[in-house]
């Protein structure tokens, strides 16, 4: 019973711990707060702005089930066939 | 059926050019620049010498930057992947999921943990702990490459896979083949060790600005000495990997090969072209001198390819149209095998819909014994499977040459730091200082030598570009290539302009928090 407390105990010390130390980096940053904008305004652009509005994945967009996937691409790589 | 616009298929190459030359200047930076900060690191840890700690945290303050406007950016290719090239997309899903999942995760972990260690921990975690963290970091990177290069390589020399005709997609059958390809295995080590290289110009040019400027004089010259240190090596090892290179490419895409070397004539004894103008107006087949102007040195085509001096080297026209005597097999034969197999693939996918199991199983029969040259039958005429001459033979002459100036450069700074004569070497310095850009210029040459010289094919030999883009208009990947050449100069700005500061700030203040 007593070990179990302990462990408990070492474990939320533990998770303090990380915790602190990510909070302190993170707080002490001065150069680093603006590499973290950037990075956030990159990630915004990517993810909210290219990704939703410019690069759809095709071919989720256009097909529900991958039987219809499979059936459109082998279509497109056999498209040629009766002219061979 | 409407076919598929070229000029798409030439604006989505483009776009992906794009994306990955301009990935590929954080890339190769990251890679190199995390092992000097090790190297830094250790140094310090093992002298206590405090100098050696403001070394290292200068230069992990660049790298931080290097990383920071970097990161992500090769995401964006993910995303052409889905837009515009589905069909490439579904038919190499299952070789790639593995790789690029492994490489996310890998990334993740590492640098969710060990990276915020090699920033938030000094003098929160034992010095040891630290060094540790940073060695994790540099390892981890380079590990990190080891995957992409995985799945690069398996587009170059595609094994370890079988074509399921009921899913139209390259299933992965043999996870050690893929992973130990030697093409993916040649180009990890060539790529990373040309990383190291370039990362260690990138110290040497701006520890020679600091000596020009007459600043910080200590903490460049000692820069100086360990980046010639392993930029010596790395050069050695690129050198070495580079041949093993060469040598693969020989045996797994000997039109890349002879495209590099402007080879159009097979020969014996080969000589390889040190230097030399294309003529321009040279088409495979003619009887035009593919050459204005050109040195050569003989036999050494012949040795860097097949390790013999009296070896026969193939040319683009005995690739193209075959030649008997050696025993190679012309484009033209091998289109008739691919239009065969497609035509059985269609015959297969025609008899599923009616249900006509029979029929299936004869055509699924006939299909397998062409479907490796499946990815020819898709080229109208056997010219098209020869790639652009002119930007792989001019970017590996241009990777060579530089990759041969860096070693000699590297031994010369050692030589002048070792007799503490640097900042009188006046000659010398601005060199240096244009090493970075040089180093740049030799990576994105690799680049486009390893990329341009295997088309067209998406995947050697099974599927070439045109029929892996997906069938968009022109004008939708028009719009996304601009707007992606804007986004990156902005970034590219953005980290010119921040490291440019920090520089000027210097290794004293100039620590990243």
């Amino acid at each position: 019973m007593r070990n179990s407390i302990l462990n408990i105990d070492k474990k939320n010390n533990l998770i303090n711990s990380i915790y602190t130390f990510y909070r302190d980096g993170f707080k002490g940053m001065v150069l680093g707060k603006k590499l973290w904008t950037i990075i956030l305004i990159k990630l915004f652009v990517m993810f909210v702005i290219l990704k939703l509005f410019f690069f759809p994945n095709y071919l989720n967009t256009k097909f529900a089930t991958n039987e219809e996937k499979t059936d459109y691409v082998l279509e497109q790589i056999t498209r040629n066939a009766s002219k061979n | 059926m409407v076919d598929i616009d070229l000029s798409m298929v030439n604006w989505a190459r483009a776009q992906f050019a794009l994306t990955a030359m301009y990935h590929w200047i954080f890339v190769p930076l990251t890679l190199g620049l995390s092992f000097l900060c090790a190297f830094f690191e250790s140094i310090y840890v093992r002298t206590e010498d405090k100098q050696w700690l403001t070394i290292t945290k200068f230069w992990m303050t660049l790298f931080g930057i290097n990383f920071a406007i970097g990161v992500a950016t090769g995401i964006i290719l993910e995303f052409e992947f889905g837009t515009n090239w589905s069909n490439y997309s579904w038919i190499v899903g299952d070789i790639f999921g593995a790789p690029l999942a492994i490489e996310g995760i890998f990334a993740f972990f590492l640098e969710a943990t060990f990276f915020a260690v090699m920033f938030f921990g000094w003098n929160r975690v034992s010095k040891k702990f630290h060094l540790f963290s940073t060695w994790m970091v540099a390892v981890g990177s380079n590990l990190s490459a080891v995957w992409i290069l995985v799945a690069n390589g398996w587009m170059q020399n595609p094994v370890g896979m079988i074509f399921n005709p009921e899913t139209a997609r390259f299933e992965m059958n043999n996870f050690s083949e893929v992973v130990f390809n030697p093409v993916a295995v040649s180009k990890f080590v060539h790529t990373s060790s040309s990383g190291f290289l370039f990362a260690s110009l990138f110290v040497l040019s701006i520890s020679c600005w600091y000596l020009i400027r007459g600043k910080h004089l200590q903490m460049a010259k000692k820069s100086i000495v360990v980046a010639s240190v392993f930029g010596l090596l790395s050069s050695s090892f690129v050198a070495f990997t580079g041949d093993e290179s060469a040598y693969v490419v020989a045996r797994k895409q000997p039109m890349k090969l002879a495209a590099i070397e402007g080879l159009y004539k097979g020969q014996t004894k080969a000589p390889i072209v040190a230097a030399g103008i294309l003529n321009p107006d040279k088409k495979p087949g003619d009887n035009q001198e593919p050459f204005l102007v050109e040195i050569k040195i003989p036999y050494l085509l012949s040795l860097l390819a097949n390790r013999s001096f009296n070896s026969f080297v193939p040319g683009i026209d005995d690739l193209v149209y075959g030649n008997e005597e050696q025993k190679i097999e012309g484009v033209a034969s091998k289109i008739n095998k691919g239009k065969t197999a497609i035509n059985d693939l269609a015959l297969f996918k025609q008899a599923r819909k009616e249900n006509n199991n029979k029929k299936a199983e004869s055509a699924l029969a006939n299909f397998k014994k062409n479907q490796e040259y499946m990815g020819y039958g898709y080229l109208n005429k056997p010219e098209e499977a020869v790639p652009s001459i002119a930007i792989p033979y001019y970017a590996f002459h241009i990777m060579v040459a530089l990759g041969t100036l860096f070693p000699v450069m590297f031994a010369v700074f050692l030589f002048y730091a070792f007799k503490d004569s640097l900042t009188r070497q006046k000659w010398l310095l601005p060199l240096g200082l244009i090493s970075g850009l040089l180093g740049l210029i030799a990576q994105e040459s690799g680049w486009a030598v390893a990329e341009v010289g295997r088309q067209p094919w998406a995947i050697n030999g099974l599927l070439p570009v045109k029929i892996a883009t997906t069938n968009l208009a022109a004008t939708n990947v028009q719009i996304t290539f601009f707007m992606f050449l804007g986004i990156f100069t902005l970034l590219l700005l953005a980290e010119i302009t921040i490291m440019l500061k920090q520089i000027s700030i210097g290794p004293e203040e100039g620590v990243l928090k």
